[in-house]
């Protein structure tokens, strides 16, 4: 390469400068006072309220400062439930990553420039209403349900599997395996094609191309989905409501059960151990999401 | 060849799973039955009973209003915050796209929790106005990651040719900028009414006891039992937005579609 460097100085200052170059309306500062509503907005609604919810979760009733909220956690029916949370949030990501990453490639390479429909299909069943859809899985599961009447016709043994815990980690792979397909789609379809052709051109191979050049590249969009599925999957209480009948009880059922009794000290206490796992959650997700500023979650 | 029968294959089995649920309750709504799990032969009586039904009436329509004017607003405070933030330096719209993605990221028991506690210390009755603000915060986010990458696709120079034709910035603003970035608001828009409709958890916390939604009335018949009608509903429902956006696809193969490019 023997371009002077003077002008590859120069060149190199000029796409800075083209890069630097954004949409300024009228005077900039005009511009930015646009913003003005949105931060009043989540100031009040997103940043107080979650303070509230510190305030509430370190005192008592008598507005003393305490943290026997927060220690209620290791009583053991509450140590339980976030275990047990933690066990099928975790098992709930690892199926929904393992259901979704083969689909987003296929749906990479048989939609190129469909990509609205992938994002259709994938939301659509949202307009059916989240609880109804769940209550469908009932129907699907239970003893003489859909699914054990084709297996008798098939001869096949019949499953128990509803109000057990793997029919709630079926409801949360259902429910969130979407928000995991989307975001992986999303960094899969802008991967430059001619990094992948010039794999191929170098030797590599099919699954050389996948390994060196695909997945490390599609990482940041496997992070937001294990985000989008595990925080939620924690967090649920109507999944585990719908589908675990009354006697397996998650975090979120107690939780929720906590400020239903108006013990909203206790519940927030205990809100706060959960917030620990999705603080640390976001840290991982930002780690990996720095250039982005969040596009890949949709 | 058998590899790409493996791939339909396998898309086949998600699209079962996605929409087995749906096709079931589709099914339930035309059954005779009353029991959830008892076939007792086809009928539209449920479709009849639907609209006699004062309850399950108030409920869709506060839904639906909810849904709409949380989008609409979201829509509107979003879109100014998208501009603005694209016309930031980096650190202040990190900052903001960080406070953005909050909601996104947390958990709906938590947001919802946080904004019960907020609206009972400013002494604010729970009721219709907490959840459309409640719906209007969680909302704001999806309409501005569908506005950003629209704004950054924008070529500066147009909206400055305006300005030297001698078009005022507001006048450019909605002849040049608007139009440009308009799949993304609709799209925002259209997200943001999704989520709203398909919302319990929030609501739930936020609502009070005077009102209900479509899911919070639900949840409260799911111990003892789900009224048919609301399965005929969410039948009308989703086949409505399904012939919606097939018509809107189908014009979408000559002139761009609007809605999805999220």
């Amino acid at each position: 390469m023997n371009v002077p460097l003077n002008v590859k100085n120069r060149l190199q200052q000029k796409r800075k400068k083209d890069h630097d170059r954004t949409l300024k309306i009228g005077k900039s500062n005009n511009i930015k006072l646009l913003s003005f509503p949105y931060i009043i907005w989540m100031a009040g609604f997103i940043i107080i309220p979650l303070f509230m919810i510190l305030y509430y979760g370190l005192t008592n009733k008598n507005k003393h400062i305490t943290l026997e909220n927060i220690t209620l956690i290791s009583n053991p029916i509450n140590q339980k439930a976030l275990l047990l949370a933690l066990e099928l949030a975790l098992i709930s990501t690892v199926i929904c990553l393992l259901l979704a990453y083969p689909l987003a490639l296929i749906l990479r390479k048989s939609h190129k420039r469909n990509n609205s429909f992938i994002v259709l299909i994938m939301i659509l069943p949202m307009w059916m209403n989240f609880l109804l859809r769940t209550i469908a899985w009932q129907n699907i599961l239970e003893k003489t349900g859909v699914l054990n009447n084709i297996l008798s016709l098939l001869n096949l043994p019949t499953l128990n599997i509803i109000n057990t815990p793997t029919a709630i980690v079926l409801g949360m792979v259902y429910n969130f395996l979407p928000f995991m397909v989307l975001p992986i789609y999303n960094v899969l379809v802008k991967i430059d094609k001619d990094v992948i052709n010039a794999a191929r051109d170098l030797g590599a191979n099919g699954w050389q191309t996948f390994a060196k050049i695909i997945l490390p590249l599609s990482i940041p969009g496997v992070i937001s989905g294990i985000t989008m599925v595990f925080v939620p999957a924690l967090t649920t209480f109507v999944i585990s409501t719908i589908l675990g009948g009354s006697k397996i009880v998650l975090i979120g059922n107690v939780i929720e059960q906590q400020f239903r009794l108006g013990n909203w000290h206790t519940g927030s206490g205990l809100s706060l151990v959960l917030m620990v796992f999705i603080l640390l959650s976001m840290a991982i997700l930002s780690k990996y999401d720095k250039e982005s500023e969040g596009s890949h979650i949709w | 060849m058998v590899k790409k029968f493996f791939e339909r294959f396998y898309i086949g089995i998600i699209l079962l799973f996605l929409y087995a649920p749906i096709i079931i309750l589709i099914g339930l709504s035309f059954n005779k039955s009353k029991s959830r799990s008892k076939w007792g032969g086809f009928t539209f009586h449920w479709y009849k009973e639907l609209f006699q039904n004062r309850e399950i009436m108030n409920a869709l329509y506060t839904t639906l209003i909810i849904a709409f004017l949380s989008a609409l607003i979201a829509t509107i405070i979003g879109t100014a915050a998208a501009i603005a933030m694209n016309s930031m330096r980096k650190t202040p719209r990190t900052i903001l796209m960080g406070i953005t993605n909050i909601p996104m990221l947390n958990a709906d028991i938590v947001t919802g929790i946080s904004l019960m506690l907020i609206f009972v210390a400013l002494r604010y009755t729970l009721g219709f106005t907490s959840v459309l603000i409640a719906h209007i915060t969680f909302n704001i986010p999806y309409v501005i990651l569908s506005v950003m990458p629209k704004l950054r696709q924008l070529n500066p120079s147009t909206f400055e040719a305006a300005l030297d034709l001698g078009a005022t910035p507001v006048y450019a603003f909605f002849k040049v900028i608007l139009p440009d970035i308009f799949p993304g608001v609709i799209s925002g828009f259209f997200l943001a009414f999704t989520m709203s409709l398909d919302d319990f958890v929030i609501t739930h916390f936020t609502k009070g006891p005077s009102i209900n939604t479509l899911s919070t009335k639900i949840y409260t018949e799911v111990r003892k039992g789900i009224k048919p009608e609301m399965y005929a509903l969410s039948t009308l429902l989703f086949v409505t937005v399904l012939l919606l956006l097939i018509i809107i696809n189908r014009r979408g193969v000559t002139k761009k579609a609007p809605i999805t490019k999220i």
